[in-house]
């Protein structure tokens, strides 16, 4: 038996429709075989993984964690929209966080309502300037964009690490890596501070998400991006620059992954650590197509990301499994959904043991008949 | 000479790892197939392969197992990608993606656990001789190994005529398929041996370059190894050079972190990505040069059509 594809005539709309919730099911049920095999009760386990979603207080961490990854995935989809590969988003991350911070750290009394506006400049504009590198060298020499945009993160990560122990540490910290706690003027408020932390960064995603989507659906810019996409050929016959279209994608893409990392340490962390994401930055791959690289499917795809953090950190404490459950449950959502893609532009025929024998049916009958 | 003999020594054990991953993804990508999971399955050689050693004690069967799990691992890409026609980018991210994951899971009670070793060879009278004796016949022997391998798929790719096969399938598919060949039985094959590969070095960091399990230990050496095969041009014996200029480079940064010269230890230690992007810089300046070794097909999805 094996599996065969068969080009469909048009792409599926049921199946472009479909497709995200059908790898969402199939997640969870390879997740109940894997909690089975472990020797958990897969119901109770997957319940435990979805208790967050019943209290308030989590519901604001699930903003807290869906925000960096919508803002993120929305810059991610413009790139891979025009087949352009920034995989690097994690180091963009960083450093927008650190090139954010630099007021706040440097002049911890300068305070001022101006601040927190110049923080989220200066991310978005650190994250860009460091998204730039890879386009650069792809334009100018030729070089694979997903190799060093990837290589950059191990760059970003050590910088930071760099900066918090050496000359941006807490001089008041007890030696700790860090550096001193933002003042009050240097965080971002809180949405309703009564009822847990989620601080506007989630606005910020929301906001990003549909202005992307306006961008990408009425605007020429975005119709700029699918062609690039679909046919680079058409889109040198329309006049588009290929150089000019991967500096876009990734400067965008830079801008607001750069936004989100500031967010991230103004809004929720409140200071520099060696390590500001848990891996905001891959997830966020994840989350781009999930939300099948449409803004507003991100959203809801940024949300589901996100519960898949807290489920894991419940299912860790809940039943003493490895935090990593969410990783695993992050790259099977990711498979699942690539998949299942599939079925948008084919047909899957099953041609099974029994149809070859078929075949040779009419030379058996002529047998008999002598 | 003693400390310089230590050394050399030391950057032949970083090199193999390096190595034998970029060998199995250059002909991976030779078949037309860009498999960005070699980091996934990497770290999944090292975690099946230090839980296998451990629990059996023998460092051999580990290595084993690393190889098994690599290939039934890599299947996985496999399936995505040539039956199911997916995008070979965003199927390899997701493999290194759920390989990560999936190794934190799994060995998170191996954490820290001392496990067996791979011994290094010894030949009485020839490892003896002074200086060259420990550096010729004195290392671990999957440093041999990897070195026959270099070898073995030179000639496999350059000197048979399955290997000339396999480079037209990456050059061409539909051609290939147009003739008869079966291009993804071949790519299939291409790919586990990749994933056998992966998992080879992978187990070789858990048993013999640090005997233990530590999650993330791979520590980017699977994109470090894909970035080898672009620089190498998709020729063995080149990934050969790059790679020991690479072991070279990750054992000299260890070293200066350890002598204290007086530059920052994260300056060293993000130095072997920093070469990574400059290597990459200096051979794809030339463009055309550039076409002319890629395989033609690579990244391309292919769906035979009857």
């Amino acid at each position: 038996m094996r599996l065969e594809l068969v080009k469909r005539p048009q792409r599926s709309m049921l199946f472009s429709a479909l497709s995200p919730f059908i790898a969402f099911v199939l997640t969870a049920a390879a997740g109940a075989i894997m909690f089975a095999l472990l020797g958990y009760n897969p119901v109770k386990a997957l319940g435990t993984y979805i208790s967050p979603l019943t209290e308030v207080w989590q519901l604001h961490e699930l903003a807290i964690k869906a925000a960096p990854l919508i803002l993120i995935a929305v810059g991610l989809s413009v790139c891979y929209r025009a087949n352009i590969w920034n995989i690097g988003a994690e180091g963009q991350f960083i450093i927008g966080g650190v090139v954010g911070s630099i007021v706040p750290v440097l002049y911890p009394t300068y305070e001022s309502w101006l601040l927190l506006p110049l923080m989220m400049v200066m991310g978005m504009i650190g994250g860009a300037a460091y998204a730039s590198i890879p386009p650069l060298l792809k334009v100018r020499f030729n070089t694979n964009e997903i190799l060093t945009s990837l290589m950059l993160v191990y760059i970003a990560e050590n910088v930071l690490d760099w900066l918090v122990r050496g000359p941006w540490r807490d001089p008041n910290g007890y030696n700790f890596p860090q550096t001193a706690q933002f003042n009050d003027y240097a965080i971002l408020p809180a949405i309703a501070s009564s009822s847990g932390r989620a601080h506007i960064g989630f606005i910020f995603a929301l906001v990003a998400a549909v202005l992307m989507w306006f961008l990408m659906k009425r605007m020429l810019k975005g119709f700029e991006v699918r062609v690039m996409g679909a046919s680079p050929r058409a889109g040198r016959f329309a006049g588009f620059s290929h150089g000019k279209m991967v500096f876009f994608a990734f400067m965008v893409s830079g801008a607001l992954t750069g936004l989100a990392g500031i967010s991230e340490v103004s809004g929720t962390i409140n200071q520099l650590q060696p390590v500001i994401s848990p891996g905001y930055g891959f997830t966020a791959i994840i989350v781009a197509f999930l939300g099948r690289l449409n803004p507003l499917g991100i959203v809801a795809a940024g949300l589901v990301l996100a519960l898949t953090y807290l489920g894991g950190e419940a299912v860790q404490t809940a039943l003493g499994l490895s935090d990593k459950v969410a990783r695993v449950f992050q790259g099977m959502l990711l498979f699942f959904v690539l998949g299942c893609d599939t079925l948008i532009h084919y047909r899957i025929r099953l041609i099974g043991a029994k149809a070859e024998p078929a075949a040779a049916q009419p030379a058996a009958r002529l047998e008999e008949a002598h | 000479m003693e400390i310089l003999v230590a050394i050399l020594l030391t950057v032949a054990t970083a090199a193999t790892p390096l190595l034998i991953a970029a060998i199995g993804e250059l002909v991976v990508e030779r078949s037309g197939v860009l498999n960005l999971g070699v980091e996934g399955m990497i770290i999944m050689g090292a975690v099946s392969g230090f839980i296998a050693g451990y629990v059996t004690g023998s460092p051999w069967l580990g290595l084993l197992a690393a190889i098994v799990v690599g290939a039934l691992f890599s299947l996985l890409f496999g399936f995505m990608v040539l039956t199911l026609a997916t995008n070979q980018v965003a199927t390899g991210l997701s493999l290194t993606l759920l390989g990560l994951g999936l190794s934190g899971m799994i060995g998170a009670k191996f954490v820290g656990v001392p496990g067996p070793k791979l011994s290094n060879l010894y030949i009485p009278g020839l490892t003896d001789l002074p200086v060259v004796g420990r550096l010729v016949f004195g290392q671990d022997p999957v440093v041999y190994l990897s070195i026959a391998l270099t070898f073995g798929v030179g000639w496999f790719l350059f000197r048979t005529r399955t290997g000339l096969t396999l480079r037209a399938i990456g050059d061409s598919h539909g051609s290939a398929h147009a003739l008869g060949i079966s291009v993804v039985g071949y790519r299939y094959l291409a790919v586990m041996f990749g994933g056998a590969c992966s998992g080879l070095a992978g187990g070789y960091l858990s048993l013999v370059y640090t005997p233990q399990w530590t999650e993330n230990m791979s520590a980017g050496r699977g994109w470090i190894a894909l970035a080898l095969v672009v620089f190498a041009s998709w020729r063995p014996w080149r990934v050969l050079g790059g790679a020991y200029i690479f072991g070279a480079v990750w054992i000299g940064q260890l070293h200066a972190q350890a002598f204290g010269i007086p530059v920052p230890g994260q300056v060293l230690a993000a130095a072997p990505y920093a070469a990574t992007i400059l290597v990459l810089v200096l051979i794809s300046r030339n463009k055309r040069l550039t076409m002319m070794n890629t395989p033609a097909s690579l990244g391309q999805p292919f769906v035979p059509d009857r």
